[in-house]
């Protein structure tokens, strides 16, 4: 009785902490600007191939595998941790045996998948620690970047251990009677000498530590770069379908440019009530869509997408993954500011003082970093938005490009060549 | 061979024709010294293989991309309804183009606008060509030649399009090599994204170089480029590393011409 009333308690002021994290982060979405989303169809078959069967992660075939292997165990574990929830609550013991057969597979391929885990952790710590890894630094990447990701590494490898002992212990506390298969704790419970005691207190002791463990890595998630595990899902089935070389249209110039190419509107005033946008292109959080702040979430700062771009691989300032790390940080920073008064100003923005011009214009728009993402983030489109605020909100484009924009004006070619050379090609043919 | 004269579209409708494709020669293909040969060398095939097509001549503007991409929606708005109003009066429905920014453009960007049309990259419609036995390469060209092709960013990641250009030059029974980054994980030339038209920012080096280097490593005798761009780029990262003599630059179009021997 005792027991199940501490579980509850403690179980309820996770499930408060958690509520408050999440609802300062919802409030966030409100500031950013709409994204609309269809064709659930395509976007669940996407989900499934991406996200479930990590088809983006095994491009790096070996830290894929071993990252695959780790998110597939931890769907078949977590159907156990729910469980023990129940269990808990109820102050009963393996409540969901019943379900017979299907209790079995879960059981067994958590068992297997807690070993895997383990072995495929402490891989993931040593490279963290010890190897040199080169996307794991950059500008972006603080000291508290890499704690961050060992801390996070040591709380699942503790849980897969606490896991682990769970299972050993209580196979060796009923030896004829346990419900579910656990194979290899099996093995391991039989090779160890114990008395029944110890069992009983190693089993409590285990139980709680994975518990709590869980419990304290739901709440440290947010605050992390480990959000992913609850971000990342629903960022791949947010993806975007179009071809990765498609730029969104932007409306409120096509409305602009068609009055200014129709004769009839051309000359006259702007029609009444009817409000100019507020900025083109992004210059701040307020401006990025909330599928652009979602990716900031999302971001695992695994950096796949700054190993891959051209201008970071020829040491230019630009990196993806700056892009992001950033526009999450600028939210945690202005996004408080802004809910309380919509006109709060910090005197800094997101481009410029955040996110450089020089950062901007060594985008290839190449879609090699896009193309890398595991979670579907798409960095292009957003470096773009940034572009289209210093272009058409600054006029700050390079020298070089402004005499593109004349050339394109004055002869519709971004060179300075005559329409009427345009067939000069087919003389003597 | 007989001398082609050009099919311009204006020319056409006076006499009441209209092409089943327009070629959209690009403004690379019309004016850089290099792209020409490449132009001129599509429409030898196009000719060689009875295709029905016009082009625009000079009623061809800019699609408007490198506006696009250098942050000018404004000026990428108003080039491309200028040219969907052009196309709509030529009643065209089937684009076929040499540059894959033009044809990223058209394909994916121009219906938001409401131009709606079937587009065709040259290495698609080359491939379709020399598929139906229209074009027959002859094999003894190129069988002692290495190439090697460089996949366009917005031909290759942006567009998914790796097998056409490859299906040409394997027509063309040469030797064929990869480099270690090709298609999806392909290494931009540097010059997407309205690079092109601006100095690269600081940094240790020019990205044709990084490109550059990876072609030669190869030890290919050919690159092969569908892409305006990508052809400066490479053209001139082959001739900083004073490797033109060992090394040459061509569009899939010229081999063909050349394997044709036309």
């Amino acid at each position: 009785m005792l027991k199940q009333l501490v579980f509850i308690i403690v179980l309820l002021l996770t499930i408060s902490v958690f509520a408050f994290t999440i609802r300062r982060i919802a409030g966030f979405f409100r500031l950013t600007a709409p994204f609309p989303v269809s064709d659930w169809g395509r976007r669940i078959q996407i989900m499934l191939k991406v996200a479930i069967g990590q088809s983006r992660i095994f491009r790096f075939p070996v830290t894929g595998l071993l990252h695959a292997l780790v998110f597939w165990g931890f769907l078949v574990i977590t159907l156990g941790s729910i469980e023990m929830v129940i269990d808990g609550v109820s102050g009963l013991e393996r409540s969901m045996a019943f379900t017979g057969w299907f209790y079995d597979f879960v059981m067994a391929s958590g068992d297997i998948m807690a070993y895997v885990i383990m072995a495929s952790i402490l891989f993931f710590m040593v490279r963290r620690i010890f190897g040199a890894v080169k996307r794991f630094g950059g500008i972006e990447m603080q000291k508290k970047s890499k704690w961050d990701a060992v801390i996070a590494l040591l709380i699942i490898f503790m849980l897969m251990v606490s896991l682990a002992g769970i299972n050993i212990t209580y196979v060796r506390l009923h030896p004829n009677d346990y419900e579910g298969v656990f194979p290899l704790s099996a093995i391991v419970g039989e090779r160890l000498s114990a008395t029944v005691y110890q069992l009983h207190a190693w089993h409590e002791i285990w139980w709680w530590m994975h518990i709590l463990l869980i419990f304290a890595f739901a709440n440290i998630l947010p605050y992390s770069k480990h959000f992913h595990v609850f971000t990342s899902v629903p960022n791949v089935f947010l993806s975007r379908l179009e071809p990765l070389g498609y730029l969104p249209n932007m409306e409120s110039v096509t409305k602009e440019v068609r009055m200014m190419m129709d004769p009839a509107t051309a000359f006259a005033a702007a029609p009444e009530g009817e409000a100019a946008p507020v900025r083109f292109g992004v210059k701040d959080v307020e401006d990025v869509s909330w599928k652009n702040y979602l990716d900031s979430l999302a971001c695992t700062e695994c950096g796949r997408c700054t190993s891959v771009c051209p201008a970071n691989i020829t040491g230019k300032k630009l990196s993806p993954r700056k892009i992001f790390v950033d526009l999450r940080a600028r939210m945690k920073e202005k996004g408080p500011g802004l809910l309380k008064d919509p006109n709060f100003d910090d005197g800094k923005s997101l481009v410029r003082d955040i996110i450089t011009a020089e950062e901007l214009w060594a985008c290839t728009t190449c879609n090699a970093c896009a193309q890398e993402c595991p979670i579907s983030i798409n960095h292009p489109t957003l470096i773009l938005d940034m572009r289209r605020y210093l272009v058409m909100e600054e006029s700050a484009a390079p020298a070089a490009l402004n005499t593109m924009f004349s050339n394109i004006e004055n002869n519709g070619a971004p060179w300075q060549y005559p329409q009427d050379d345009r067939l000069k090609w087919a003389e003597n043919l | 061979m007989e001398k082609i004269s050009i099919p311009v579209m204006s020319d056409l409708a006076a006499r009441g024709e209209s092409p089943e494709y327009l070629f959209w020669v690009g403004c690379a293909g019309a004016f850089d010294e290099r792209y020409q040969k490449v132009t001129r060398a599509f429409v030898k095939l196009l000719h060689h293989a009875g295709v029905s097509y016009g082009l625009l001549g000079k009623e061809e503007t800019c699609t408007g991309d490198p506006a696009r991409r250098a942050g000018n929606e404004m000026l990428f708005q108003m080039q491309a309804l200028t040219v969907i109003e052009t196309l709509k009066a030529y009643n065209v429905t089937k684009i076929i183009t040499c540059c894959p920014h033009c044809f990223n453009t058209f394909k994916n960007e121009y219906p938001d606008l409401g131009g709606h049309y079937e587009v065709v990259h040259h290495s698609q419609f080359l491939r379709k060509l020399v598929d139906e036995g229209r074009l027959k390469a002859d094999p003894s060209v190129f069988s002692d030649k290495t190439i090697v092709f460089h996949d366009p960013c917005y031909l290759g990641r942006g567009n998914g399009e790796y097998a056409s250009p490859r299906a040409v030059i394997a027509a063309l029974r040469s030797k064929t090599t990869e480099m270690p980054r090709t298609r999806s994980k392909a290494l931009c030339c540097g010059a997407g994204g309205a690079q092109m038209f601006k100095e690269a920012e600081p940094g240790n080096r020019e990205v044709n170089a990084e490109r550059t280097e990876e072609v030669l490593a190869t030890g290919a005798d050919i690159v092969a480029t569908a892409c305006p761009f990508c052809m400066t780029m490479l053209t001139d990262g082959i001739k900083f590393r004073d490797k033109q003599e060992r090394v040459k630059n061509y569009d899939i179009a010229e081999l063909l011409v050349q394997s044709l021997g036309l």
